[in-house]
């Protein structure tokens, strides 16, 4: 694969009039692994790309692909394969003849359009004008073009904008199979939940900054920070017992539980777990996906298997005791609040 | 980056830009539409243009050509003897007067006015023979440019500048060395200055040799109520007075002849508007009219291409588009991906829509001109003929202006970014000069303006026939003559381009995409 297979951007500053886009925006994207690009709009993920990319100069900072500007790169799409935009085609022009040209600009030749054209999908197509295309096969085409150069660093603007469920997978899997090539893959999103299950690393921006750079695992984790939901129908001789163990336990009311991704602790089988009549308790694969009855608590300070002996122990009756999990969408939201708020605001920061 | 990478560069991006040309049907089209329409339009006026020259047979008399082959007029009274190999003629010129017939005052009374033309001319000559067009090399005086030597039409040298009275009569001699004929003047027969020297075409040994008188008619230009002008020809003619007269070199003998060189005839028989000569002791005096000199008088075979502006704007909103449609789609930052160093990706752009429009240009002007000048000869109309180098140079000129317009029309559109704007500012700048300028709008000082400075200037390419500025005639861009040289208009021309493309070129680099 020629050339390095990163991103690295530094200090990157832009101002479009009295807004700063860009306000010191600073990460590096490393090969063999999916990296998801978040955060709201606005926030300055398209402008970073723009940057990187050579479209937009930046007022101050380095965007290098492979340790070079991208305008200094020969045969640029040989080393970084784009969609910024599937929407930006002639209407009148048919799959083929973009991604020809395309190629023709690259020096290379139609085989490379008609590989690209099958591994997108779009060979029943790739003679129509790209004008009658739905959104979808507009994404296709604009990765297709990505893909054109077989470049070792991969950009996507919103890949699955727009793509049906079938897409969605397709997009996954080709993401993780790139990723897998030791490319580098930079994926943005507004929409956490795009991520999930794709990315394995995250670079989280707000106000034209990074808020968080880190691998997927690490921030569910830091987001969840430890919570243990406990279902019991005596949920005040539980408190006591969790609570003498130093545990923090608040109520959190009869709701149901809603959650994508939860682990259970419940079922191990030698503690008196009682069941009430009527109550729904179903498990699948480890995952609890709807428990009613009872009240709920949430404790934090300790691990699930300790709540389950020390409530085993005092012999409080409990129906469920899950180590709580956010969701990358939680996790967002709580990373980004601060960012969201500000530009909800008056923007009279902006100008500082 | 090395200079060969940046060639190749160019190349790759310059056959990107050609296949995003090609794979747009609308942009293909538009500029099959520009071809046929230059076709069809030149073709059309050419068709509904008739000429005819009345008369029982309605046959038109063959215009003689000059031994470049240019159409001339070559009407001359001559008195003349046949000179054999090397020799020399002398002549003193005491006066060149002449005649200039006014418009009638009271309708059927002609009235005429003593008066000389400016390029009243009379002088000496050596001809080979008396045919119309035939070579020949001339020293003469004139009524207001001094002493020139000519030949063949359409060469003039000057001489002195002053002019010819009894008081300061001037003294000509045109000698013959081989192939070369060299003419001097003197203002008093011993002292003699060389004018200039001439060979003019195939001269055979035995030429004839002689005195001359010629006079063009009298224009006027009046400039016409609405812009535009009027210009009349009026009948005019010279007689100069010559004595001392002396032949050297072979004339075995033979006596002087006149001849009233390409006089036309009258259906009686008479000749219309007769020069003359007589002989009086010594002294020679020669009347004569019409001129020695290319000939003017006919239709240019560029008025073919009179649809050429209608393909033009065609051709303008192609090119405008070709950038514009980038741009409003967001397709410019696809294009500068894959050619970030943007100087060169535009370079690619204006290379492929001048190599596209100078290809259809080629097209249109190679069918409309030979075909559009079959129609006028077989309509009747006389066209003036042209080597086939400038025929070639109409035809290539036309698509060249073609491609530097649309260069011009690509970087305006990159410039303003929208089509509007930009296909306005190249009709602007290159197609309303034009109309402004040959339709009779404007006066004509204006129109030889707009035709120096504007884009416009480059349609000097198709000027078939040049002007003359020895022969009289009214040289206005209505008539098809522009102010400035084919290649100097095409270099102003050319500069819009240029500017307007470094323009683009340092606006698209300071622009975020």
């Amino acid at each position: 694969m020629r050339g390095e297979a990163t991103i690295e951007v530094n200090g990157l500053r832009k101002r479009f009039g009295p807004t700063l886009a860009l306000d010191g925006m600073s990460f590096t994207v490393r090969p063999g692994r999916v990296t998801g690009f978040v955060g709201p709009n606005g926030a300055g993920k398209s402008t970073t790309m723009r940057v990187v990319l050579g479209l937009d100069a930046a007022d101050e900072g380095t965007a290098l692909v492979g340790g070079r500007p991208y305008r200094s790169l020969r045969e640029p799409l040989r080393h970084v394969g784009a969609l910024l935009d599937a929407a930006a085609l002639q209407p009148s022009r048919s799959a083929r003849g973009h991604l020809l040209w395309l190629a023709h600009s690259q020096g290379l030749g139609a085989r490379r359009v008609d590989e690209v054209i099958e591994q997108v999908g779009l060979r029943s197509a790739a003679r129509r004008k790209a004008g009658g295309f739905s959104l979808g096969m507009r994404q296709r085409l604009g990765i297709a073009a990505a893909l054109l150069g077989d470049p070792p660093v991969l950009m996507l603007d919103e890949p699955v904008n727009g793509l049906d469920p079938e897409g969605v997978i397709w997009i996954r899997g080709l993401l993780r199979s790139l990723a897998a090539q030791g490319r580098a893959v930079l994926v943005s999103s507004h929409l956490m939940g795009e991520l999930q299950g794709t990315a394995d690393h995250l670079i989280v921006v707000g106000r034209g900054r990074v808020i968080a750079d880190t691998g997927v695992t690490e921030l569910i984790a830091a987001v969840s920070r430890g919570r243990v939901a406990v279902r019991t129908p005596e949920p005040e001789r539980a408190m006591r017992t969790l609570a003498r163990a130093g545990a923090t336990v608040t109520v959190s009311g009869s709701d149901a539980l809603a959650v994508s991704r939860s682990e259970t602790f419940a079922a191990s089988g030698n503690g008196p777990l009682t069941v009430s009549g009527g109550e729904a308790f179903a498990v699948s694969g480890g995952e609890a996906f709807a428990v009613s009855g009872g009240d709920l608590l949430t404790v934090s300070g300790l691990p699930g298997e300790r709540i389950v002996a020390l409530l085993t122990a005092d012999s409080v009756p409990f129906s469920e005791v899950v180590a709580q999990r956010a969701t990358l969408e939680e996790a967002y939201l709580e990373l980004t609040r601060d960012a969201v708020e500000f530009h909800a605001g008056t923007g009279r920061e902006a100008v500082r | 980056m090395t200079f060969a990478y940046g060639w190749r560069s160019l190349a790759r991006l310059s056959r990107a830009e050609w296949t995003k040309f090609r794979t747009v049907r609308g942009w293909v089209l538009g500029m099959a539409v520009a071809v046929l329409v230059t076709v069809g339009l030149g073709l059309f006026s050419a068709s509904g243009s008739h000429s005819s020259c009345g008369g029982p047979s309605d046959v038109c008399p063959a215009v003689p050509l000059g031994p470049g082959g240019e159409a001339v007029d070559d009407k001359f009274f001559f008195v003349h003897r046949t000179l054999d190999g090397d020799g020399s003629i002398t002549v003193r010129v005491t006066s060149l007067t002449g005649r200039i017939r006014l418009p009638d005052a009271t309708p059927g009374v002609r009235r005429v006015v003593p008066g000389v033309e400016p390029w009243a001319k009379a002088g000496v000559m050596i001809k080979d023979g008396t045919r119309q067009g035939a070579a020949y090399a001339a020293l003469m005086v004139t009524g207001r440019h001094g002493v020139r030597m000519q030949h063949d039409f359409v060469h003039d040298t000057a001489g002195g500048r002053s002019g010819v009275s009894q008081a300061a009569p001037r003294w000509l001699r045109l000698t013959r060395a081989g192939d070369e004929l060299t003419g001097y003047e003197s203002a008093d027969g011993t002292r003699w200055a060389k004018v200039g020297t001439a060979r003019p075409a195939g001269l055979p040994a035995a030429v004839q040799v002689g005195l001359f008188a010629a006079c063009p008619g009298d224009l006027t230009v009046r400039q016409a109520d609405l812009g535009g002008a009027v210009a009349a020809l009026r009948f005019a003619e010279a007689t100069a007075a010559f004595d001392h007269v002396a032949v050297r070199g072979g004339t075995s003998g033979g006596s002087w002849r006149d001849d009233d060189i390409g006089a036309e005839r009258e259906p009686g028989g008479a000749i219309h508007h007769p020069g003359g000569a007589t002989r009086a002791g010594g002294v020679f005096t020669v009347t004569g009219n019409g001129d020695i000199a290319p000939r003017t008088d006919g239709q240019m075979v560029e008025k073919t291409l009179s649809g050429l502006l209608a393909g033009l704007i065609v051709v303008i909103v192609v090119a405008v588009v070709f950038v514009t449609a980038e741009y409003r789609r967001g397709l410019i930052r696809t294009t500068l991906l894959a050619g970030p160093r943007r100087g060169r990706t535009l370079t690619a752009k204006a290379v492929v829509i001048a190599a596209v429009t100078f290809a259809a240009g080629v097209a249109a002007a190679g069918v409309t001109v030979p075909l559009g000048a079959h129609i006028l000869r077989a309509n009747g109309d006389y066209l003036l003929p042209v080597g086939p180098l400038t025929d070639l140079r109409v035809v290539a000129g036309t698509a060249a202006l073609l491609a530097v317009t649309a260069v011009l029309a690509l970087a305006l559109g990159t410039v303003f970014r929208r089509s509007a704007v930009a296909i306005t500012g190249a009709i602007a700048l290159v197609v309303l000069p034009r109309i402004l300028a040959t339709t009779s709008v404007l006066p004509v000082d204006a129109s030889r303006w707009l035709l120096r400075v504007t884009p416009a200037a480059g349609f000097a390419l198709q000027q078939s026939v040049p002007a003359y500025p020895q022969v009289t005639a009214f040289y206005s861009p209505q008539a098809g003559y522009y102010p400035l040289a084919p290649w100097a208009g095409f270099a102003v021309s050319c500069g819009y381009a240029v500017l307007a493309l470094a323009l683009a070129a340092l606006v698209l680099r300071r622009r975020d995409a």
